[in-house]
């Protein structure tokens, strides 16, 4: 039974791998907003069986609350964005998709071989994820560079939180509760934050595309 | 009671008794105050660690040595200073119908609980709280730095916002790689994180994950040093927020920044021992006090020049704790302080001025010394500390360690030089028409409070001067702590 | 060679051959079920090969040989892929002939004489088709190879029947590489048979279509092999699939019996795998032409995330 479930999380961890993937591919916004509670539902799930494999208590918490915040709380806050904003079939990206896939295979092996040597260090129940989660990271990033709205942005640095919790709650068995607590709090305040700002910058533009935030450039 | 209770509570709940107080009248007096506090008890707090030595507070969770308190002494000054000098500065820009009440809440709020980020970030003894801590300074800002809603001020908080945000999640990412390598060290748990202990057993940390988290972590903080190439959010940030939060930004939060590296390079320069961390903080700091010095010299927006300077004294700094060794580390502990009084009067001065004009594009500010004399004075004063003429302080900490360089890198003074060369050439031929020159400007309505600006500029007068015993031998442990 | 695998090797193509139009039939019958629609009997594709038989074939003027040979080399192609695949014993005499990378090529051989055939009329439908279908085929191939290399690695071979016999003879373990393999495989089977989202089987709608478009020009006995050949092709592919994700029931060489015993198993399999077929192509819309490029693409690249993850994680 423990060997399956310490399987699983490296399925859960592929999950998130592939997830992320299907984000960089998505047009949709809503889409990418489902995407991305599917990722928190993945990236609770593998912290609670990392919690029942260690023993590590904490990880209870802690996956309840990244249930809560990620799957329940910070997608119904964009739902609501969206719907307020009226933006949901947003569909622009700056470069075509299929070649942000290959850019996307290309930092999944940069991020593999960057973590092969460490990965084979850690004795944690998980250890080859640090590769995927640093791989998810990156993907993330990526998304971020190449998405021209405001919300798929959003979306993307919320996904390299993800990627991040994953690494933490995976390659270390969690860190500290109260580091947790922190890190959950600035998202949740950044989210709050970041939705004001987009009816800011609609306000002032009557559109949520970024390339507006373009002038100020070096002259 | 613990002054460290004071220094850290005041103004936390400074944010909030704001917060609460709203727009009313002595709102600006309030927050002043609260910052007032705030560096008394900080000066307590440094008497007591100058007397009795490292302190940690609170089981482990607090941790002040000489290398912190010194850093909590000069923000709580600062930021004292700044409340001074954003009372009249803030109610101009009401005057002129920039700010309304809302807005005044919001800053003075904010500007409190940034303060008391900052410090939390100083004085934590836990490297996750460091990372939790400078991201909330961060949010704290960015609705600060947007809160003129114009399309300018809008940009700058969202680049300041995403690619802090980016670049703090890298930094991040090196605090997980690092409690990997101190979780196979010394055990998990709550103890692992915290830099006192990481610090004993340095050694026994796995050198390959070290190095791979330093890299993380020198992206990570480096954006927020403003190291180049992630550094394009800070001139935004600082050119379109409200003066006040530019002279902290770049007063205060990158030395934050900096100090948060420098804690890390401590560990990995214990793990690795073979100076890879100092050569990586070589190369980005030369690379950025080149860049910087070059993109200097076209700006047109006064707050982003000085943006740019910023940027570059940040390079130099960097630089020069990559160097490592006891006078180079010594020289970038002295250069934070007085960049960070000069740079913050220099805001101060600048702020008005663009009040003044209306404007902060270079070529409309003109003739200072006809309107406000002191103004103009205190713009040109900073300016020439700032391009490290003597007899300021900057003058002493950049001339230490260009004589380092010479000796541990010498391939890198001609940059150094031409960058410093290049930059004083930028800055003083742009601020010499704006302080004399002609004009047909009227004076401002408030006076302006002009004390923190001369107040900055003599204390770095001081420090190029005469160097009092204590602070010396403050620095000399503080700069040993850094080691390298 | 043994008997037992000689008479295990015959049963499978003959059972092949017998079940795919009924394979065919379920799927068409559980779909129109699923669109709320009367479905046409179980039994109705070999009612139409019985009738296809019967006609007169009718051959262009100008068709050349290939024109009439396509078919044959179609459903030889078709049939001996069915022989390979190890559907019911992994102890076959053809099994150590043909690997995986074999098994694409056979693909491949069907695949370029059905297009040089479409083709050879001249009509601009028949081009059409050619050319659309060589797209999804330069696409699908490699995404393909990438499936059938990620259980390469996990078994150590590239033999179909090594590579069902390894995995079915482990203790049940999750294989990370193994589950995007199998999203992979599914989308690139979509799209090589002709299925919703990628074409639609049941149209011959000029501008989506792509397999109808090859074969518009066949009829007769001709066409019956066509169409048999497709059935046998979804059998196949279906098979694979089975093999390779669910490989539990399949006989290994030296037990004659449990061929009796996998034969109900692979029924069953079939069975479920033909609804969920369905179900697929119910839940999706048809997508248009110019994204079947990217639909592939992510396919491929799910493949080679499968081959990188297998690599990094060792599972």
């Amino acid at each position: 039974m423990n060997t399956l479930l310490s399987q699983s999380i490296n399925l859960f961890a592929v999950v998130l791998l592939v997830l992320a993937f299907a984000m960089i591919a998505q047009r949709r916004i809503l889409t990418l907003i489902h995407l991305f509670t599917l990722q928190g539902a993945a990236l609770a799930a593998a912290t609670l069986i990392v919690g029942y494999l260690t023993g590590q208590h904490h990880l209870y918490f802690s996956g309840v609350l990244t249930f809560v915040l990620k799957v329940v709380l910070i997608p119904i806050l964009l739902h609501r964005v969206i719907r307020r904003l009226n933006v949901r079939w947003d569909v622009e990206t700056l470069f075509n998709i299929p070649t942000t896939m290959l850019i996307g295979i290309v930092l999944v092996i940069f991020a593999f071989n960057l973590a092969a040597p460490i990965a084979g260090l850690s004795e944690s129940v998980a250890r080859g994820t640090l590769g995927i989660a640093l791989a998810c990271v990156l993907l993330s990033f990526l998304m971020m560079i190449v998405r021209a709205k405001a919300v798929p942005q959003v979306i993307g640095f919320l996904s390299m939180e993800n990627g991040l919790f994953f690494a933490a709650t995976a390659a270390t068995s969690g860190m500290p509760m109260i580091v947790e607590l922190g890190i959950a709090f600035d998202v949740l305040v950044g989210i709050l934050i970041l939705g004001v700002f987009m009816f800011q910058i609609r306000e002032q533009f009557d559109s949520l595309d970024i390339r507006h935030l373009e002038k100020l450039k070096e002259d | 009671m613990d002054p460290l209770v004071l220094v850290l509570a005041t103004p936390l709940l400074g944010g909030v008794l704001l917060g609460l107080w709203g727009h009313r009248e002595r709102a600006g007096e309030l927050n002043a105050g609260m910052s007032l506090l705030t560096l008394a008890a900080s000066v307590w707090l440094t008497v007591i660690v100058v007397r009795d030595g490292p302190l940690t507070v609170w089981g482990e969770w607090f941790f002040v040595d000489p290398l912190n308190v010194f850093l909590v002494t000069l923000t709580a000054f600062v930021g004292f200073t700044t409340s001074l000098f954003s009372r009249p500065y803030m109610r101009i820009e009401r005057d002129h119908g920039k700010m309304t009440p809302g807005r005044m809440r919001l800053f003075h709020s904010m500007y409190q609980l940034f303060n008391g980020m900052m410090l939390v970030a100083l004085t934590t003894n836990n490297l996750g709280i460091l990372w939790v801590a400078m991201e909330a300074a961060t949010l704290t800002t960015v609705l600060l730095v947007s809160v003129y809603r114009t399309p300018a001020s809008l940009e700058a908080a969202w680049k300041y916002f995403i690619l802090c945000g980016v670049g703090i999640a890298q930094a991040l990412f090196g605090t997980i790689l690092l409690y990997l390598a101190a979780e196979r060290a010394i055990g998990g748990g709550e103890g692992a994180l915290l830099w006192t202990h990481l610090a004993q057993s340095k050694h026994l940390l796995d050198p390959g994950i070290l190095s791979l988290a330093f890299v993380f972590l020198l992206l990570g903080y480096g954006t927020k040093v403003g190291l180049v190439p992630v550094h394009n959010w800070l001139p935004d940030a600082h050119a379109e927020g409200p003066t006040p939060i530019s002279a902290v930004l770049s007063g205060l939060l990158l030395n934050v920044a900096l100090y948060a590296l420098l804690r890390c390079k401590v560990l990995a320069d214990g793990a690795l021992a073979n100076g890879l961390p100092g050569r990586m903080m070589i190369g980005f700091g030369l690379v950025t006090v080149v860049v910087a010095a070059f993109f200097l010299s076209r700006q047109r927006d006064v707050k982003r020049m000085f943006a740019y300077s910023s940027i570059e004294h940040m390079g130099l700094m960097t630089f020069a704790f990559g160097l490592g060794g006891p006078i180079a580390n010594f020289a970038g502990l002295l250069h934070m302080t007085v960049h960070a009084l000069v740079k913050s009067a220099i805001f101060f001065a600048v702020g008005h001025a663009a009040q003044k004009a209306g404007s902060q594009a270079m070529e409309d500010i003109r003739g200072l010394l006809k309107v406000n004399p002191t103004v103009g004075w205190g713009l040109m004063l900073g300016s020439l500390a700032i391009l490290g003429m003597p007899p300021f302080g900057v003058f002493a900490s950049e001339f230490l360690i260009l004589t380092t360089a010479m000796r541990e890198a010498p391939w890198a003074t001609p940059f150094l030089l031409v960058a410093l060369g290049v930059a004083f050439a930028a800055i003083f031929g742009r601020v010499q028409p704006m302080v004399f020159g002609e004009t047909s400007l009227r004076p401002l309505a408030h006076p302006p409070a002009l004390l923190p600006v001369f107040v900055h500029l003599g204390l770095a007068l001081l420090l190029g001067l005469y160097i009092p015993p204590y602070l010396d031998g403050w620095y000399r442990q503080a700069a040993q702590m850094i080691g390298g | 060679m043994s008997i037992v695998g000689l008479f295990a090797q015959l049963l499978a193509i003959l059972l092949a051959l017998a079940l795919a139009p009924l394979l065919t039939g379920w799927v068409n019958q559980w779909r129109a079920w699923l669109q709320n629609r009367r479905a046409p009997g179980l039994l109705q594709p070999y009612r139409v090969l019985h009738k296809l038989f019967n006609k007169e074939s009718v051959v262009a003027e100008h068709a050349t040989p290939i024109f009439r040979v396509a078919p044959y080399i179609m459903f030889g192609c078709m049939a001996l892929a069915c022989g390979i695949a190890p559907t019911l014993s992994t102890d076959l005499p053809l099994a150590p002939a043909a690997d995986a990378i074999a098994l694409v090529g056979l693909f491949a051989l069907a695949r370029v004489f059905i297009s040089l055939a479409a083709m050879d009329i001249g009509t601009s439908f028949g081009t059409l088709g050619a050319r659309r279908e060589m797209l999804i085929g330069f696409l699908a191939e490699p995404a393909l190879l990438m499936v059938l290399f990620s259980a390469s690695l996990i078994t150590q071979s590239t033999s179909l029947a090594m590579i069902v016999e390894t995995l079915a003879h482990q203790p049940f373990a999750i294989y990370p590489s193994l589950a995007v393999a199998g999203v992979a495989f599914t989308m690139v089977s979509l799209a090589e048979n002709a299925r919703v989202p990628v074409d639609n089987p049941a149209t011959h709608l000029e501008l989506t279509m792509i397999h109808e478009a090859l074969i518009l020009e066949y009829s007769g006995r001709h066409l019956a092999l066509v169409e048999w050949a497709a059935s046998l092709k979804l059998f196949a592919y279906s098979c694979i699939g089975l093999a390779l994700f669910v490989p539990w029931g399949v006989a290994e060489a030296g037990t004659p019996l449990a061929i009796l015993f996998a034969i109900p198993m692979l029924v069953v399999k079939l069975a479920v795998g033909g609804v969920l077929l369905a179900l697929i192509e119910t839940i999706n819309a048809k997508m248009r032409l110019f994204r079947v490029p990217e639909f592939l693409a992510t396919a491929f690249l799910l493949a080679v995330i499968a081959l990188l993850v297998h690599v990094l994680l060792g599972a």
